[in-house]
C-alpha cells in the first residue's frame, strides 16, 4: 500500500495543476497549473524507476550492492526538466507581453482571435 | 529593481562567487555525480541573479554584454555539435576520446573506486559545452525578462507623470 | 565504408549546424546565403535518404556505438541505446517535410528584410525543422517526445514572431498551452509503456506488446495528444489561430510540422500497438475524428472573411481525409481480405493526401503571404482586383485552389479518388461526407478566388507590384512538386506512396529491422 503512495501524489499533482490550467481565470495561476502537471510526470517517471531499498546507479561508487533504482527514468526527469524550464521561460515571457499589449491578466479579456 | 542595502551588497561581493565555484564543480564533475552541464549551469548563472537583486538592474545591464552571452552560448553549442560529429567515423556522437589516453581518455580501474575525473571521454567534453550554453542562456532569460519588466515600469511611470 | 550510412544522424545534424551557427550572421546577405545552403543540404540529404530506403530497405542507425544490444547474462537481448530507425514512410514524410521547409525558407528570405533579429528567425528556423525531421526518422519513444518538445518550443517563437501584434501573442500562448499539455501527456504514456516493458524502443516495445489496460491508458494518452498537435476537430481551436498570425513562410511550414504529429500518431497505433489492437474502437475513433474535421472546419471555413484564416480552417479539413483513409486501413488491418478490398487503397490515399496536402496548402499559405506583402491586407471585403498587376501569384493561387478543391488533372483529385472509393466501402456516409466537404472547398475558394484576385481594379491597389523575385522561386519550388505529382500519379502511387503505406502495414519487418528475427 506504501508503494502506491507516490502515485497518489502523482495524482493529486495532476489533478490540481488542470484544475488550475482549466478553471482559473488568471494567466500566471495558469502558468502555476503547467508547472504542476510538469512536476507530476516528472515524479511519475521517477517513481517508476524506484526500487525499494535500491542505491544509486552508479557502478563505481554502489560498492557491492544487489539491486539499483534504474536509471533511464532518471535521465528522463533530467531531459524533462530541461525542456520544462524552457517551456516555463518563454510562458512567463509571453505572458508579460500579453500584460503589456491588454493590461490584464484576466483571459477572459483576452479574446481578440475568434471565429 | 533597486540597489540593495551596502550589507547586502557587501555579501554579495563576497559569496556570489562561490556560486560560480560551486556550478563550474558541478559541470566538471558532471560524469562522476548527480549533475551535469545543465544543473552546474543553472547553478552558475544564478550569479546573475545575484547581481540583479544585490545591485540593481541599472548596474546589471551596465556589466551584462549581451553578445558576448550570445557568442558564447552558440559557441556552447557548436562545441556539442562538434563532439558529436567528430565521432562520425564509427556513428554520430560515438565517444572516440574514451580510453586513449590524453586529457580525457584514462581508463577507469575495475571495481568500487571514486572515480576517475578525466575519464570519460567526450562526455566531459560535451558537459562542458552544455555548461557554456547554459550560463549564457539562462543568464540573457534573465536579463531579458528584467527588461522586459523594466519597460513595464517605465511605461505606469510615465502613465502616472501624466 | 560507405559514407551514405550516416545519412539519418546527418538529417538531424545539418539543420542543428544551421541553427547553432545562425546567431553568428548578423550580415544580412551571409545570414541569407547560410540560411538557403543549410535548408538546400537538409533537402538533399532527405532525398538520398529517401533513396536509400528505397533501395534498401529499412534503415537502422544508432547513436554512439556500433551496436545497440545489450545481451543479457539469461540470453535475452535489449535495445539500449538510441535508435534512428527509418523506414519507406518515415523517409517519404522527411521528403515531404524538407520540400516544404526549402520553399518556406527561400519564400521567407525577403520577408525578413522588413525586420531586425531575422538571425534568430533563422535560427529558429532551423530548429522547426530539426524538430519535425527527428520526429519522423527516431525509433525511440521518449527520443520522439524531445523531437516533439523541441519543434513545439521553436514554433511557439515562430508563431509570435511579429511580437508588436497582440494577435501574434495571443494565437501563440494558446499554442503553447495546449501543446505543453499534449506534450506531458505523450510523456505520461511513454513512462506507463517503459513501466510495463523496460524498454524505451517502439520495436522493441512492439514486439512484446501485450493489450491490458495499463496499455490502453498510454494510447488514449498518445491519441488525444497527437490529435490535438495535428488539430483534429474537437482540439483545433488552436491551428486557426496560430496558422493566420504565423508568418507566412511559418505557416506554410507549420502545416507539414503538424503532419509530423500525424505521423507520430499513425507510427505508435500501426507499428506499436498494430496487431495487438483487438477492437476496432481506435480506427473508428481516427475515422470519427477525420469526419468531424472534415465538415465542421470546413463549414467554418465558408464564412471566414480573412484568407490566412480561411486557409487554416482548410487545413483542418484536409487533415480530416488524412485520418480517414488511414483510419480505414486501421480498421481493415487485423483482416487481411478487407485489407486487400479496401483498407490498402485507403491507406494510399491518406498516405497520398498527406504530400499532395503538405504541397498545395504550402502553396497556399505562400500566396497568403504574397498578397499580405504586395497589399498589406488579407481581408477579403478589401482585396480585389489583384490578378492584373500579381499574375504570377495568380496562377500559382489558381493551380494549388484546383488542388485543394480536388478538380480532375490536379494531384489533389488523386487522393480524393482513393479516399472516397474505399471509405464507400466501410459505409457510404463517410464517402458522402467526405464529398459534401470537397464541394464546400470548392465554394471557398472560388470565394476567395473572386474576391481578391478578380473584379474591378481597386484605386489603392494600384501601386501593388508582383512580389520579389525570391518568394517568386520559393513558390515555384511547391508548384513543380505539385506539377509532378499531378502528371506523374501512376509514378507516384507505385514509388512514393505505395512503399510508405506498405512500411506502415508491415509491422513485422518494422520489428524485424532491430530486434531480429530470432528470440
Amino acid at each position: 500500500m506504501t508503494g502506491n503512495l507516490p502515485f497518489v501524489v502523482v495524482g493529486l499533482l495532476f489533478a490540481i495543476g488542470m484544475a488550475l490550467i482549466l478553471f482559473d481565470k488568471n494567466l500566471i495561476k495558469i502558468a502555476i497549473g503547467v508547472s504542476m502537471v510538469e512536476a507530476a510526470t516528472n515524479l511519475f517517471l521517477i517513481v517508476l524507476g524506484y526500487r525499494t531499498g535500491g542505491s544509486i546507479p552508479v557502478y563505481t561508487l554502489a560498492g557491492e550492492v544487489k539491486r539499483m533504482v534504474l536509471p533511464t527514468p532518471q535521465a528522463l526527469t533530467l531531459t524533462a526538466i530541461v525542456i520544462g524550464v524552457a517551456t516555463t521561460a518563454l510562458m512567463l515571457s509571453l505572458i508579460m507581453l500579453l500584460y503589456r499589449y491588454y493590461g490584464t491578466l484576466d483571459v477572459r479579456e483576452i479574446r481578440r482571435l475568434r471565429g | 529593481m533597486n540597489p540593495l542595502s551596502l550589507i547586502v551588497r557587501t555579501v554579495c561581493n563576497v559569496f556570489a562567487w562561490f556560486m560560480v565555484i560551486f556550478g563550474a564543480y558541478i559541470i566538471v564533475h558532471g560524469h562522476l555525480s548527480p549533475g551535469g552541464g545543465f544543473q552546474g549551469g543553472a547553478v552558475v548563472a544564478t550569479f546573475i541573479a545575484f547581481l540583479l537583486v544585490a545591485h540593481g538592474g541599472k548596474r546589471l545591464l551596465g556589466w551584462v554584454k549581451e553578445g558576448l552571452f550570445s557568442a558564447v552560448e552558440s559557441t556552447g553549442l557548436l562545441i556539442f555539435l562538434g563532439a558529436g560529429l567528430f565521432g562520425i567515423s564509427t556513428t554520430f556522437f560515438y565517444n572516440f576520446l574514451a580510453k586513449k589516453g590524453g586529457l580525457f581518455g584514462s581508463v577507469v580501474p575495475l571495481g568500487s573506486n571514486t572515480g576517475v575525473l578525466n575519464s570519460s571521454g567526450t562526455i566531459a567534453l560535451m558537459n562542458l559545452a552544455v555548461g557554456l550554453e547554459v550560463v549564457a542562456g539562462l543568464s540573457l532569460i534573465i536579463v531579458y525578462m528584467f527588461k522586459g519588466i523594466r519597460l513595464e515600469l517605465d511605461r505606469e511611470e510615465e502613465s502616472h507623470d501624466r | 565504408m560507405n559514407w551514405q550510412i550516416h545519412l539519418p544522424a546527418l538529417l538531424i545534424a545539418v539543420p542543428l549546424l544551421g541553427a547553432f551557427a545562425a546567431p553568428a550572421f548578423a550580415n544580412r546577405r551571409l545570414r541569407d546565403v547560410w540560411f538557403t545552403v543549410m535548408i538546400a543540404a537538409t533537402t538533399v540529404i532527405a532525398f538520398l535518404l529517401w533513396r536509400r530506403v528505397g533501395a534498401e530497405g529499412i534503415v537502422v542507425y544508432v547513436m554512439g556505438g556500433e551496436n545497440w544490444h545489450l545481451t543479457l547474462p539469461s540470453g535475452m537481448r535489449l535495445p539500449i541505446r538510441i535508435i534512428m530507425e527509418v523506414d519507406a514512410f518515415s523517409a517519404f514524410m522527411a521528403l515531404s517535410g524538407s520540400i516544404v521547409s526549402f520553399a518556406g525558407a527561400i519564400f521567407s528570405l525577403r520577408f525578413l528584410d522588413r525586420t531586425t533579429g531575422g538571425e534568430k528567425f533563422v535560427a529558429l528556423y532551423f530548429l522547426l525543422t530539426a524538430g519535425m525531421l527527428g520526429m519522423e526518422t527516431t525509433g525511440d519513444l521518449f527520443n520522439f517526445f524531445v523531437f516533439l518538445e523541441i519543434a513545439s518550443v521553436a514554433s511557439y517563437g515562430l508563431i509570435a514572431f511579429w511580437r508588436n501584434t497582440p494577435e501574434a501573442i495571443e494565437a501563440s500562448f494558446k499554442y503553447m498551452l495546449l501543446s505543453t499539455i499534449a506534450a506531458l501527456m505523450v510523456l505520461i504514456g511513454v513512462g506507463i509503456l517503459y513501466g510495463r516493458y523496460g524498454a524505451l524502443n517502439m520495436a522493441a516495445i512492439a514486439k512484446s506488446m501485450q493489450l491490458g489496460l495499463p496499455e490502453k491508458v498510454a494510447l488514449a494518452l498518445f491519441v488525444a495528444a497527437l490529435a490535438m498537435k495535428c488539430g483534429a476537430v474537437p482540439l483545433h481551436m488552436w491551428v486557426p489561430d496560430a496558422y493566420s498570425q504565423a508568418p507566412a513562410g511559418i505557416s506554410c511550414f507549420l502545416v507539414s510540422v503538424s503532419q509530423a504529429s500525424l505521423y507520430g500518431l499513425f507510427r505508435i497505433s500501426f507499428s506499436v500497438y498494430g496487431r495487438a489492437l483487438d477492437t476496432p474502437a481506435v480506427a473508428w475513433i481516427i475515422i470519427v475524428f477525420g469526419i468531424l474535421s472534415m465538415f465542421i472546419a470546413v463549414v467554418m471555413a465558408v464564412i471566414q472573411k480573412e484568407v490566412k484564416r480561411l486557409m487554416a480552417y482548410h487545413a483542418v479539413s484536409q487533415t480530416g481525409y488524412m485520418l480517414l483513409g488511414v483510419g480505414v486501413g486501421l480498421l481493415a488491418l487485423a483482416h487481411p481480405q478487407a485489407m486487400s478490398e479496401y483498407g490498402f487503397t485507403a491507406m494510399q490515399g491518406g498516405i497520398f493526401h498527406i504530400i499532395n496536402h503538405a504541397m498545395y496548402k504550402g502553396l497556399l499559405f505562400l500566396t497568403a503571404g504574397s498578397i499580405f506583402y504586395a497589399s498589406g491586407t488579407l481581408d477579403l471585403n478589401r482585396l480585389g482586383g489583384l490578378a492584373r498587376n500579381m499574375p504570377y501569384t495568380t496562377v500559382m493561387f489558381v493551380v494549388s485552389a484546383a488542388a485543394i478543391a480536388g478538380l480532375p488533372p490536379v494531384n489533389g483529385f488523386v487522393s480524393k479518388l482513393l479516399v472516397y472509393e474505399s471509405s464507400f466501402a466501410v459505409h457510404p456516409i463517410l464517402t458522402v461526407m467526405a464529398l459534401v466537404t470537397s464541394i464546400l472547398t470548392l465554394a471557398s475558394f472560388v470565394k476567395v478566388f473572386q474576391s481578391a484576385f478578380l473584379g474591378p481594379a481597386r484605386a489603392r491597389f494600384s501601386e501593388v507590384r508582383e512580389v520579389p523575385r525570391s518568394m517568386l522561386v520559393g513558390m515555384t519550388v511547391l508548384l513543380v512538386a505539385i506539377l509532378w505529382l499531378s502528371f506523374m500519379p501512376t509514378w507516384s502511387l507505385s514509388r512514393l506512396v505505395g512503399p510508405a503505406a506498405q512500411a506502415l502495414v508491415d509491422q513485422a519487418g518494422y520489428i524485424e529491422a532491430v530486434m531480429g528475427s530470432g528470440l
